[in-house]
């Protein structure tokens, strides 16, 4: 799969408009922490779908009764922020008492790979 | 694509060991700020800070959420203000207005701490030097965020006695007139040798004349991470453990790249440099010590501290310079007493003494910092202790630096506290024997024979 990302170097601040940025992806990496429950997935998921934002890649593990979940997303589609997005689902998690984490890809990105 | 478990150990190093961009500095020339009238001069060094540095901190913060690394501290840099108002200046008092217009600057934009308040006179001091060093215990005592270094020797200059013996006094003075804060005063003040022009960090920020007009430089930080990496590889061999720390600070500094990039891009200043020191604060978890214990010593400051240093730090620079397109600033480990839980602990235990720290400072950036001695020592000791210091820079070609704090009142057993990120220290003892007869000879040390390359 060809990975688009967004240059992390843009010399002019504020110049893309907003059409531009829908034609690239914005991926933003969502975790999920805590005790493992029934419906986790589910609830992200569906408040993913809602806001339109895609699911490129999932994975999840559960060790000692603890959950780990990732997703890698795009969500130059939606309609929202991107701080309204971590905000939203950090309240979902808040919900279902699990720590939920958005962040933009680069971080991982940048740290992992040279 | 980035996978599960890489994911969980960036968010690991941020929630349990500390991790954290250390500071966003924004170095503003105040070069075109220069005017014969002091209060023009005021007005317009007002006017280029709040405009440059309007948004630095909102942006600093929305970076930090985006990305979930905490940004501890958003700060400025600005041109030594002995080059500024030189020409309007003509009492140490006319500097301290300065001062309080670059504190009221950076509690306007939200920044910490505000570096600059410099003299350079590693040759020789211009009565313009010479006035902003006589208002430094004053403009310390007045300021709230205003941070001060002086850089007072060079490999390529030798050292300017003349000043040293000065800042001996400016030291001292500048601890009596913050009494009632424990001498609060000499925390914001660092006396340099080689100081870089790029550095990010505080006390000892400020921008130099050789930099454009704005810049961004940041410092990464990260003792803890480094700590727990260690941890993994006990028993094993000095490549194991050299690898380890390398890797480490490649993926450390390369988060620190990022948010330089991102934090130039969005406020339209161009990149400086990333400053790959490893700074640690007084929380449990974020010290240098606890990494050289780690690495095998029973505290720090044991046989073998300068060694374990001399390695840490640099595996440290290594797996850092590869991470970022531009290095600089002070990049290494620090070694601050107060602001290091571990090197608290081995002071109260006996273990470090001033003397293992100069010894430390001479494989390590940056030098003697915030350490805490006898109220009662004289201004020549002083003096003394930033001479060897600066000699140590001087013949090694590297960045050495002096911040201490003779605590009014207090002797060896007593404690002094400043709080927040500059923490606490117990009194360190200070060699007793005298060193005036040297401190009062006038003139400067010539630069040492490998100055000489060209």
């Amino acid at each position: 799969m060809q990975q688009i990302k967004r240059s992390p170097i843009r010399t002019d601040p504020g110049a893309a408009t907003r059409n531009e940025e829908e034609s690239i992806m914005q991926k933003a990496i969502i975790s999920v922490v805590g005790k493992d429950t029934v419906g986790i997935i589910a609830k992200v998921c569906t408040y993913l779908a809602e806001n339109t934002c895609n699911i490129l890649d999932i994975s999840q593990t559960i060790t000692g009764g603890y959950f780990n979940m990732m997703m890698i997303t795009d969500t130059a589609a939606s309609e929202k922020k991107f701080s309204e997005i971590q905000n939203d689902l950090k309240v979902i998690g808040e919900e279902i008492g699990v720590t939920v984490h958005v962040q933009r890809e680069e971080i991982f990105d940048m740290m992992h790979r040279v | 694509m980035i996978n599960l478990n890489e994911v969980i150990e960036t968010n690991r190093m941020i929630e349990k060991q500390n991790f954290d961009v250390r500071t966003i500095t924004m170095g503003i020339s105040l070069l075109d700020c220069i005017d014969s009238d002091l209060q023009k001069l005021n007005e317009k060094i007002k006017e280029k800070i709040l405009r440059k540095a309007e948004k630095l901190v909102a942006t600093g913060e929305k970076i930090s959420e985006e990305f979930g690394i905490p940004i501890v501290n958003k700060r400025i840099s600005v041109t030594p203000i002995a080059l500024i108002g030189g020409s309007a200046c003509k009492t140490p008092e006319d500097f301290v207005t300065i001062a309080k217009t670059l504190d009221e600057c950076a509690v306007k934009v939200g920044v910490n701490f505000i570096g600059g308040y410099s003299a350079l006179v590693s040759k020789g001091m211009t009565p313009a030097d010479e006035l902003l060093i006589r208002s430094i215990p004053e403009a310390l005592a007045v300021t709230e965020r205003v941070c001060s270094s002086i850089n007072v020797g060079s490999t390529k200059q030798g050292i300017n006695m003349d000043a040293v013996r000065l800042m001996g006094q400016m030291v001292q003075e500048a601890a009596e007139r913050t009494a009632d804060r424990d001498g609060l005063g000499c925390a914001k003040l660092v006396i340099f040798c080689n100081a870089p022009d790029d550095n990010p960090f505080m006390a000892g920020a400020f921008h130099g004349v050789t930099e454009p007009d704005t810049v961004i430089n940041v410092g990464v930080s990260g003792p803890g991470v480094v700590k727990s990496a260690v941890e993994e590889c006990r028993g094993e061999s000095f490549e194991v453990l050299c690898e380890t720390i390398k890797k480490t600070a490649f993926k450390i500094t390369r988060v620190g790249q990022l948010v330089a990039q991102e934090a130039s891009r969005r406020l339209g200043v161009p990149f400086g440099i990333c400053d790959l020191s490893l700074a640690p604060t007084p929380a449990i978890g974020d010290s240098v010590a606890d990494i050289l214990k780690e690495i095998g010593l029973e505290q720090a400051g044991a046989p073998g501290t300068t060694a374990a240093l001399a390695l840490l730090n640099d595996q440290v620079k290594k797996g850092g310079l590869m991470a970022s397109s531009y290095v600089g600033g002070l990049s290494g480990a620090f070694i601050p007493v107060s602001e290091d839980q571990g090197m608290i602990e081995a002071v109260e235990a006996g273990a470090l003494t001033l003397e293992k720290l100069e010894a430390m400072t001479c494989v390590c950036s940056v030098g003697l910092d915030m350490i805490a001695i006898p109220g009662d020592t004289s201004a020549a000791t002083i003096s003394g202790i930033i001479a060897d210091e600066m000699a140590l820079g001087m013949i090694n070609q590297k960045t050495t630096a002096v911040r201490l704090i003779p605590a009014p009142g207090k002797k060896v057993g007593d404690n002094v506290e400043f709080g927040g990120l500059l923490g606490h220290a117990p009194i360190m003892p200070v060699n007793g024997f005298s060193c005036e007869r040297f401190i009062n000879r006038p003139g400067r040390i010539p630069a040492p024979v490998h100055s000489f390359k060209n």
